[in-house]
C-alpha cells in the first residue's frame, strides 16, 4: 500500500476572507490509477456556520464525518445550543487523537464564523491543530494548491472575491495532480448564507 | 458487591430510600444560595461537633472549576465524592472541547451520577442535597440537586435544617434587580435568622462569584466585615 493517503486521491482547501470563509474540493473518487467516481462529496455542512473538509482514504472520510456528524447532534440535543466553532475545532482534534494508535487515515480542514469573525483549523491525522494561517489545504494536490494560493490570496477578500481566488487555487493544483481533479466543488460562507458552486477542472 | 437494587418501589409508588436520603439532608446543616444580577453566592453553617476541632480544615465549600463552587446539606463524605466526580466531569469536557463547561451542563451531568445510585445493584443513593453556583457566558447559575438527580435552578434557596423557614424569609427578601452585594448580606441575614447561637467568621462558610467568572470563598477577615455590616 504505497501511501493509504494517496490511494484514492483528492484535494480540499480552505481560506478566510472578510468576515466570510470558503471551502473547496475536487470531486475524484479513485483507486489508485482508476477513477470510480466524479462526484464524491469531500466538504461537509456540520452546522450552519460550521463546515468541514476530509481528504485521505474516502473510507475514513465518510467515517469521520459521520462521527461528527453524531457528536455534533448529540451536542446540539444534550446542551439544547449550537456548538461553537472554536469549539467543534478542539473537538475535531480530540476525536482524531482519540485513535492515537489506529488513526483516521484523513487530513481535516474545519472553517467556520464565530460572531462573524472567520475561523480556520488544519490538523494532521492524529489531531494536531493549526489554526494560524488564513489559508491552508490539505490532500494529494495540496502543495500544488498553495503555490497557488501564495500568489492568488489576499487577507480581506470579499466573497465574491474569495469564491474567484479559492476556486482558482483549486483549480491550478488540480490539474497538476493526477489523483485529483474531475471537477470542482467551492463553498463560500458568510453570516447570510452559504453559497455552492461546481466548477470544471481539467477533465483527465 | 450485590446483583440486586437496594432502591425499589414501595407499593405506594415511593422510592423510600430517596425519602430517607431527603431527611437525612433535611437533618443537615443549612445552606444557602442566592442568586443576583451580576453574581451568585453560597452562605453554609459550619458547625463545629467541639472547640477542639480545627475549624480551618473543614471546607463546606468545594471549588469545582474556576467558575463554579458547590456546598451541601447532608452527609459530608458523600459531598467529598461527588465533588470530586464533579471535578472529573469538568476536566473531562475540558479535554475533550477545550472549553469552559456550562454550569447547566455540569449540573445534569452530576445528576446523572446521581440518579444511578438510586438504581444500580448494591449501592445506595447519596446522603446529600447539592447547590451548585457558578457564573458561566449564559451568566449567574445557581442550580440545586437533590439524591433523586433531580436538579432544580433557583434564583434564591436553602437546603437543611432551616431550609423551611429560610425560604419563607428569601421569598419575602429577595428581587431580581439584587446586585451581588445585596445578595450576601441577604444570605448572611437569612442564615443568621435562624442560626442556633452566635454567627461568627468561623462558623459559616461564605463563597462569591462576580461577572469577572472567579469563585473566591472569603477569608474569615472578609466574613467578618460582612457580619459587622449586618449589625
Amino acid at each position: 500500500m504505497s501511501g493509504i493517503f494517496e490511494y484514492n486521491g483528492g484535494s480540499i482547501v480552505g481560506m478566510k476572507g472578510k468576515n466570510c470563509i470558503a471551502m473547496a474540493c475536487d470531486r475524484r473518487f479513485g483507486q489508485q490509477m482508476s477513477t470510480i467516481t466524479t462526484n464524491y462529496q469531500k466538504v461537509f455542512k456540520i452546522q450552519d456556520n460550521i463546515l468541514l473538509a476530509l481528504s485521505g482514504l474516502n473510507s475514513d472520510i465518510h467515517t469521520f464525518y459521520a462521527l461528527m456528524e453524531k457528536e455534533i447532534n448529540l451536542y446540539n440535543l444534550k446542551e439544547n445550543r449550537k456548538m461553537k466553532p472554536t469549539t467543534f475545532a478542539n473537538l475535531v482534534a480530540s476525536a482524531l487523537y482519540e485513535r492515537r494508535f489506529g488513526p483516521f487515515f484523513v487530513t481535516p480542514i474545519v472553517a467556520g464564523l464565530e460572531n462573524g469573525k472567520p475561523i480556520l483549523a488544519t490538523y494532521d491525522s492524529i489531531g494536531c491543530k493549526s489554526d494560524l494561517d488564513d489559508f491552508q489545504v490539505g490532500g494529494t494536490g495540496g502543495n500544488y494548491i498553495y503555490g497557488a494560493c501564495e500568489a492568488f490570496f489576499k487577507p480581506d477578500l470579499s466573497p465574491e472575491e474569495l469564491e474567484e481566488v479559492i476556486g482558482q487555487s483549486l483549480v491550478s493544483g488540480c490539474d497538476r495532480d493526477s489523483l485529483s481533479g474531475w471537477g470542482g466543488v467551492v463553498y463560500v460562507l458568510t453570516e447570510q448564507k452559504l453559497t455552492v458552486k461546481i466548477l470544471k477542472t481539467k477533465q483527465t | 458487591m450485590t446483583d440486586f437494587a437496594l432502591t425499589t418501589f414501595s407499593s405506594k409508588g415511593k422510592l423510600l430510600q430517596i425519602e430517607y436520603a431527603l431527611n437525612a439532608v433535611a437533618k443537615g446543616d443549612t445552606a444557602i444560595g442566592i442568586k443576583a444580577k451580576n453574581g451568585v453566592v453560597l452562605v453554609v453553617e459550619k458547625k463545629q461537633s467541639s472547640i477542639l476541632v480545627e475549624e480551618s480544615s473543614v471546607q463546606k465549600v468545594s471549588l469545582l472549576t474556576d467558575n463554579i463552587a458547590a456546598t451541601y446539606a447532608g452527609l459530608g463524605p458523600d459531598f467529598r465524592v461527588l465533588s470530586q466526580q464533579a471535578r472529573k466531569l469538568v476536566k473531562k469536557y475540558d479535554l475533550k472541547y477545550q472549553e469552559e463547561i456550562f454550569v447547566q451542563t455540569l449540573s445534569r451531568e452530576l445528576a446523572e451520577d446521581v440518579q444511578v445510585a438510586t438504581q444500580r445493584g448494591g449501592i445506595r443513593p447519596f446522603g446529600v442535597s447539592i447547590l451548585i453556583a457558578g457564573y458561566d457566558e449564559e451568566g449567574p447559575h445557581l442550580v440545586q440537586l437533590d439524591p433523586s438527580g433531580a436538579y432544580y435552578s433557583w434564583k434564591a434557596t436553602a437546603i437543611g435544617k432551616q431550609a423551611k423557614n429560610a425560604k419563607a424569609f428569601l421569598e419575602k427578601r429577595y428581587n431580581a434587580d439584587m446586585e451581588i452585594e445585596d445578595a450576601i448580606n441577604t444570605a448572611l441575614l437569612t442564615l443568621k435568622e435562624g442560626f442556633e447561637g452566635q454567627i461568627t467568621p468561623t462558623n459559616i462558610e461564605v463563597g462569591v462569584i462576580r461577572d469577572d467568572h472567579v469563585f473566591r470563598i472569603l477569608p474569615p477577615s472578609q466574613v467578618k466585615d460582612y457580619l459587622e455590616e449586618l449589625e
